[in-house]
């Protein structure tokens, strides 16, 4: 796996050599910086811990700096660990957009937009009540039955009900990399990605 | 490097032709590349064009016309590599920016008002 930090910056859409237009999101991606590398021995498991983006020193406590002097660097927002890495990487070492190529598949993460209490009809597609006639009242958007009656007397685990929406981590996988900028950080997936603007989002590349 | 100035940096490869201007209410037609296997030709749409959405390049435009008695629009983006040419027709005179109650009108009252030059 090699994989990246990024912000999700907005979406706008581009054509293909064929004419075709492509909707596509732009992604501002690294640099990223090896804060700590895991390794078998001392953790368990082997990773590598990448830093993204900078933020304010009064901001950072005592703790974390110390984490982020020792692999000698500015304090970062945003701390994930990449599992398998592909290429062994060592401490401090400063990662870009350079991971990619243009025409390769990536999976991204983030995290999706909050819809907050929502009905079964948005949040599980279900589709409510087709007839607006023929008797129905107050029913237009209901789930339904949720179950039979004296066998089994309860409700079942996981039944999919109205509730909080969105707001979950989501992965996308297999967006095509469209177009690399690599003096402006700059990567264009097709499609879309999960999230708001400005969100935190991972890229990764499995092969 | 603000939000906007990078999605502007990805925009910039897509080449935009240079058109005519053209608005709501102006009777322009489109000529553009259809593709038939691997054949390729040209096609005229001539109409109304009701609104005119969104910024360069990702502008589109649509245009209505009458086609035995039955309406028929088309939405094109701007900036499609399909259109070949814009020919502005008619100017028409119009008070706002999308003319959608243009499609409940018929006949006679279907008509609008050319620019005086």
């Amino acid at each position: 796996m090699s994989g990246l930090l990024g912000k999700k910056i907005g979406m706008t859409s581009i054509y293909d050599e064929n004419g075709k237009n492509i909707p596509c999101t732009v992604i501002q991606a690294g640099p990223c910086i090896v804060t700590q590398v895991r390794t078998k021995d001392v953790d368990g498991y082997e990773a590598i811990q990448l830093g993204f983006e900078d933020k304010k020193e009064k901001h950072t406590t005592k703790a974390m700096k110390g984490h982020f002097d020792k692999a000698d660097t500015t304090p970062k927002r945003f701390l994930a660990e990449f599992s398998r890495f592909e290429e062994k990487k060592k401490f401090g070492d400063v990662l870009t957009v350079d991971v990619f190529q243009e025409g390769e598949y990536v999976d991204v993460v983030g995290t999706s937009k909050g819809k907050g209490f929502q009905g079964v009809v948005k949040r599980y597609n279900f589709k409510g009540v087709n007839d607006a006639t023929h008797g129905q009242h107050n029913r237009l958007r209901a789930p339904g039955s949720i179950g039979a009656s004296s066998y089994p007397s309860r409700v079942f685990k996981g039944m999919r009900m109205a509730g909080r929406t969105g707001g979950k981590r989501v992965k996308l996988i297999n967006l095509q990399v469209m177009k690399i900028i690599p003096e402006n950080n700059v990567i264009v997936v097709k499609g879309a990605v999960p999230g708001p603007n400005n969100s935190l989002v991972k890229i990764e590349r499995w092969s | 490097m603000g939000k906007n100035e990078l999605i502007k940096l990805v925009e910039d490869s897509v080449a935009v032709k240079e058109f005519p201007k053209f608005k709501a209410g102006d009777t322009i037609t489109v000529t553009y590349k259809i593709k038939e296997g691997s054949k390729e030709r040209l096609q005229k749409f001539q109409g109304v064009v009701l609104q005119r959405v969104g910024t360069t390049p990702t502008e589109t435009f649509t245009i209505r016309k009458i086609s035995g008695n039955i309406g028929v629009e088309r939405v094109f983006p701007l900036a499609s590599p399909f259109i070949e040419e814009i020919v502005v027709n008619k100017e028409g005179v119009v008070r706002r920016a999308r003319i959608f109650y243009f499609r409940d009108l018929r006949g006679k009252k279907a008509r609008i008002k050319e620019k005086r030059q």
